[in-house]
């Protein structure tokens, strides 16, 4: 019963993926179209007879409309496009090789973040109100609140610079270079999830079958583990579908700053360069990830929740 | 609200921490001394550096800005593309490390009386870096598959300057009406639509390098990926890896292969200029594209010796709408502005980089070109201040009556803060009420052009070519570049008789005259003229500063740490 009603949940969640992502393209198509200048403008002008080549080139010389459903069809069948920017490129293949890089960085991130942040917040709200809590909530307000464009060039000035353990920058899928980026990319996060940790931690540690529990004479790290822990992440893991989609899409700050080759710079360099095809199909793959990131966390919620069912009514 | 002063107060702590840090630099025993010594390096009769001399490895580690949109040489238009297309390909011209033009692949030419017909003499051993022999054919080929419509060649507008090119581009004529004729295997001729000076350097840039017709006809629009490109450069694509790096290798197929020492270059995408500064502190680069401009002074004291400043041909300036109030017909009130814009301390202690002030149009340096310089440029800043004043009065403005204008620029921080110092210049001077007005890049492109709400706006201009023409351009009437609405009589008729004037120094006159009288017309705000910057590892020698910014790899090469210093 119980997993019938997640398949079907499941299955109408995925049709009603198709209508959301059909107007985000929509929107996005029309918009970025709306942003004044083009990908040919620039501080040099081109001569009418070359931005008339370009323009027919990149079927820039048609309807917008028609554009419009020329991109549809384009998209239906897997293809993004060329870009115009990075001219040697298609978008699919901008894509293909800038996601795994943000996917590692933001899933590594992610899961140190995930152990980090439960296990500082548990600590934290078994020794409650004492110097330890004190202490390491002082130290994640600090983590939330330092942005990680200072926390980026200072680690870099320490430990590559001065210390010369870590690469400055760049990318070759080696650990060391990995190091860096992800322990900036988790420091906010970890700080986030602990704060949320202590706080459910807290009130679960307040309720009945928790004393229960204690009373039946069970060592204590078996309560927080088997009866605690659990209820304890639900909002967490909430937190954790729209931030895992933030950590894996890249970020323009990280990347920049180590020179990483994800996706979040082609994002932000797309729309500023009006590189159409590349922007919107950065776009319609966030949607992607994001849409199925949620659905995940649903299914999770479901799983460790035995208050959220998703079959019908008894 | 209080998260961001709280993310402000960490900001200006960790930056003050940075700073401190920075000055314990010692400290941390990284082996800096042996790399501040100033190497002495002695040349061999034949020019090339002494064996013995030369590090083991010779590998250059290049930053190079942004990720080059292709390695199409005729679709590429950017600067970090350009750097890394001089070591793949050479034109039928090519230049020195100090810029000079030099023959390339041609060997010599001849110039027709008329300076419209160029015939180039091609070298008869010239190979692909695949070994298919490379004659004039192949040049004739890349020239029209430039200025073939279908190739939609944003940069193919260099080449206007070869007869019949606007019809070609615009479909109206085939490629074979081309201004451009095989005379043998080895024999090419080019004819122009009228006197060109700055044609044989053009000819050394990408648009005009040759690409080899079997590779593309193999492999299309993919051609120039790795293990596809084929080229006729002292370097060959070895690898790229989108935003990671573009690595070369050494061609030996190359006419001088055997004067190219470095074996590896290794161009590296730094888009963050902080970052590419901490690579090279890393040793992970040997030359940065570029330094940021906030860390000019710290580098100055503690890389002084790596820190690598020189001219280059771009012009920072603020322009007027001429079309609209308060200035059109009101040169005094321009003037005046201009006046009262201090320059020195706006290169002095707002861009603190090392730029020259400037009271014209053209930066020095171009082609043996002087720049016009105006009267007032040998005044004190105080006399410029009183005459100021002294305009604005007749302009009819007043304290009780003053000017409110607003300045437009394009979002970034040294834009900002020179619009800002030269608000509070005409404040504190003539007491204008300034609104400061920042705008997204294209945003801002597309107001200047429509000429409709612009007052007064920032315009940087770097030219393409080793030439005070593409300067001057930029203001005659009808140009598409012309957002200022300038539109003089006399100076079109100059730039028309610069065009088809072919004496060398005539030519130059002419320019002067047109550069005077358009400063004559305060049309823009000369505030400085731009410099490039760059930190050089002190063991890679063998380039030179050239006001174009062009280092080939080719001329470079590397010291043996250890021998350098006390030793030589």
């Amino acid at each position: 019963m119980r997993q019938e009603g997640i398949l079907r949940h499941a299955a109408v969640r995925l049709l009603g993926l198709i209508p959301t992502l059909l107007v985000l393209i929509t929107i996005a198509f029309f918009l970025i179209r709306m942003a004044p200048g083009g990908p040919f403008d620039g501080e040099k002008i081109l001569p009418p007879e070359i931005r008339a080549n370009l323009d027919a080139n990149y079927h820039l010389d048609e309807p917008l409309l028609q554009q419009y459903f020329r991109y549809l069809g384009q998209i239906i069948s897997g293809d993004f496009g060329p870009s115009f920017q990075y001219k040697d490129w298609t978008v699919n293949e901008l894509i293909a090789r800038g996601f795994p890089v943000s996917a590692t960085i933001g899933g590594l991130a992610m899961l140190l973040a995930f152990f980090l942040g439960t296990l500082i917040g548990t600590i934290a709200a078994l020794r409650q109100n004492s110097a330890v809590d004190y202490s390491m909530m002082g130290v994640a307000m600090l983590g939330i609140s330092i942005p990680n464009f200072v926390v980026a060039p200072l680690l870099i000035l320490v430990v590559a610079v001065y210390a010369g353990w870590l690469p400055a920058g760049g990318w070759d899928w080696s650990w060391q270079r990995m190091v860096l980026p992800v322990v900036t990319l988790a420091l906010p996060v970890i700080a986030y999830i602990a704060r949320l940790t202590r706080g459910s931690m807290i009130e679960v540690l307040h309720s009945n079958y928790i004393r229960t529990a204690r009373a039946k004479g069970l060592p204590e790290w078996l309560v927080i583990r088997r009866h605690a822990l659990r209820p304890a992440i639900l909002p967490v893991i909430s937190y954790m579908g729209p931030a895992t989609a933030a950590l894996i899409t890249g970020s323009v700050v990280i990347e920049r700053i180590y020179s990483i080759p994800g996706l979040g710079s082609y994002f932000v360099q797309g729309a500023l360069n009006r590189d159409y095809t590349l922007v919107m199909g950065v776009v319609v793959f966030y949607g992607i990830v994001i849409v199925v990131l949620n659905f995940i966390v649903d299914l999770l919620y479901a799983w460790l929740n035995p208050r959220i069912r998703y079959d019908q009514a008894p | 609200m209080t998260l961001s002063v709280l993310t402000r107060l960490f900001l200006a702590c960790s930056l003050l921490g940075l700073t401190a840090c920075g000055e314990r630099d010692g400290d941390f025993g990284s082996p800096r001394e042996q790399r501040s010594t100033p190497v002495e390096l002695v040349l061999l009769e034949d020019g090339q550096p002494d064996p013995s001399v030369l590090a083991e490895e010779q590998v250059v580690y290049r930053g190079n800005g942004e990720e080059p949109e292709t390695l199409d040489p005729h679709l590429a238009q950017g600067v970090p593309s350009s750097h890394i297309l001089r070591d793949l390909f050479e034109g039928l011209t090519t230049e020195s490390a100090g810029g000079d033009l030099m023959p390339g692949a041609a060997l010599r030419w001849n110039i027709s009386r008329d300076a419209r017909t160029y015939t180039f003499y091609l070298r008869r051993d010239l190979v692909w870096s695949n070994g298919d022999p490379l004659t004039a054919a192949d040049f004739i080929y890349s020239l029209q598959r430039v200025l073939n419509p279908e190739t939609a060649s944003s940069t193919s507008r260099s080449l206007l300057p070869i007869q019949n090119a606007r019809e070609v581009l615009a479909g109206e004529l085939p490629v074979e009406e081309l201004g451009i004729s095989l005379l043998d295997e080895f024999t090419m001729q080019i004819t122009l639509t009228g006197p060109t000076p700055y044609f044989l350097g053009l000819l050394a840039s990408p648009v005009a390098f040759p690409v080899n017709r079997k590779n593309l006809e193999e492999f299309g629009d993919q051609f120039s990926k790795p293990d596809k490109l084929i080229s006729n450069g002292a370097f060959v694509l070895k690898d790229w890896t989108p935003r990671v790096s573009i690595e070369l290798q050494k061609n030996p197929k190359y006419r001088e292969a055997g004067l190219v020492l470095i074996e590896r270059v290794i161009y590296v995408p730094t888009e963050d200029r902080s970052t590419e500064v901490k690579q090279f502190r890393a040793h992970e680069l040997d030359w940065t594209y570029e330094v940021p401009n906030n860390q000019f002074k710290w580098l100055q004291r503690h890389y002084s010796y790596e820190l690598v400043i020189s001219p280059w041909m771009g012009s920072y300036f603020f322009g007027f709408n001429l079309t609209q109030e308060p200035f059109i017909d009101n040169p005094s009130l321009r003037m005046a502005l201009s006046l009262a814009v201090d320059r020195q301390i706006i290169t002095d202690k707002v861009t603190q980089f090392g730029e020259q002030p400037s009271f014209a149009l053209v930066p020095p340096g171009i082609d043996g070109y002087v720049p016009f310089s105006p009267e007032f440029a040998d005044w004190t800043q105080e006399e410029r201040e009183h005459e100021a004043r002294r305009l604005y009065e007749q302009a009819g403005y007043s304290d009780d009556k003053p000017l409110r204008v607003e300045i437009r620029y394009n979002t970034g921080d040294n834009h900002k803060k020179i619009a800002l110092a030269i608000a509070s210049m005409w404040k504190q001077t003539l007491g204008v009420y300034v609104t400061l007005v920042n705008e997204e890049f294209r945003v801002f492109l597309q107001n200047r052009k429509q000429k409709v709400i612009t007052q007064v706006f920032r315009v940087g201009w770097i030219s393409d070519y080793n030439d005070p023409y593409s300067f001057l351009e930029l203001f005659r009437t009808g140009n598409g570049q012309n957002d200022y609405g300038y539109s003089d009589s006399t100076f079109d008729a100059l730039l028309d008789e610069v065009g088809t004037e072919r004496v060398r120094a005539r030519r130059e006159r002419l320019m002067f005259e047109a550069e005077r009288v358009l400063m004559s017309d305060y049309v823009i705000i000369p505030i400085y003229s731009y410099v490039t910057k760059r930190l050089v590892n002190p063991h890679l020698r063998g380039w030179r500063n050239n006001v174009m910014d062009h280092h080939p790899t080719r001329n470079m090469f590397k010291l043996n740490s250890k021998d350098t210093g006390e030793q030589l």
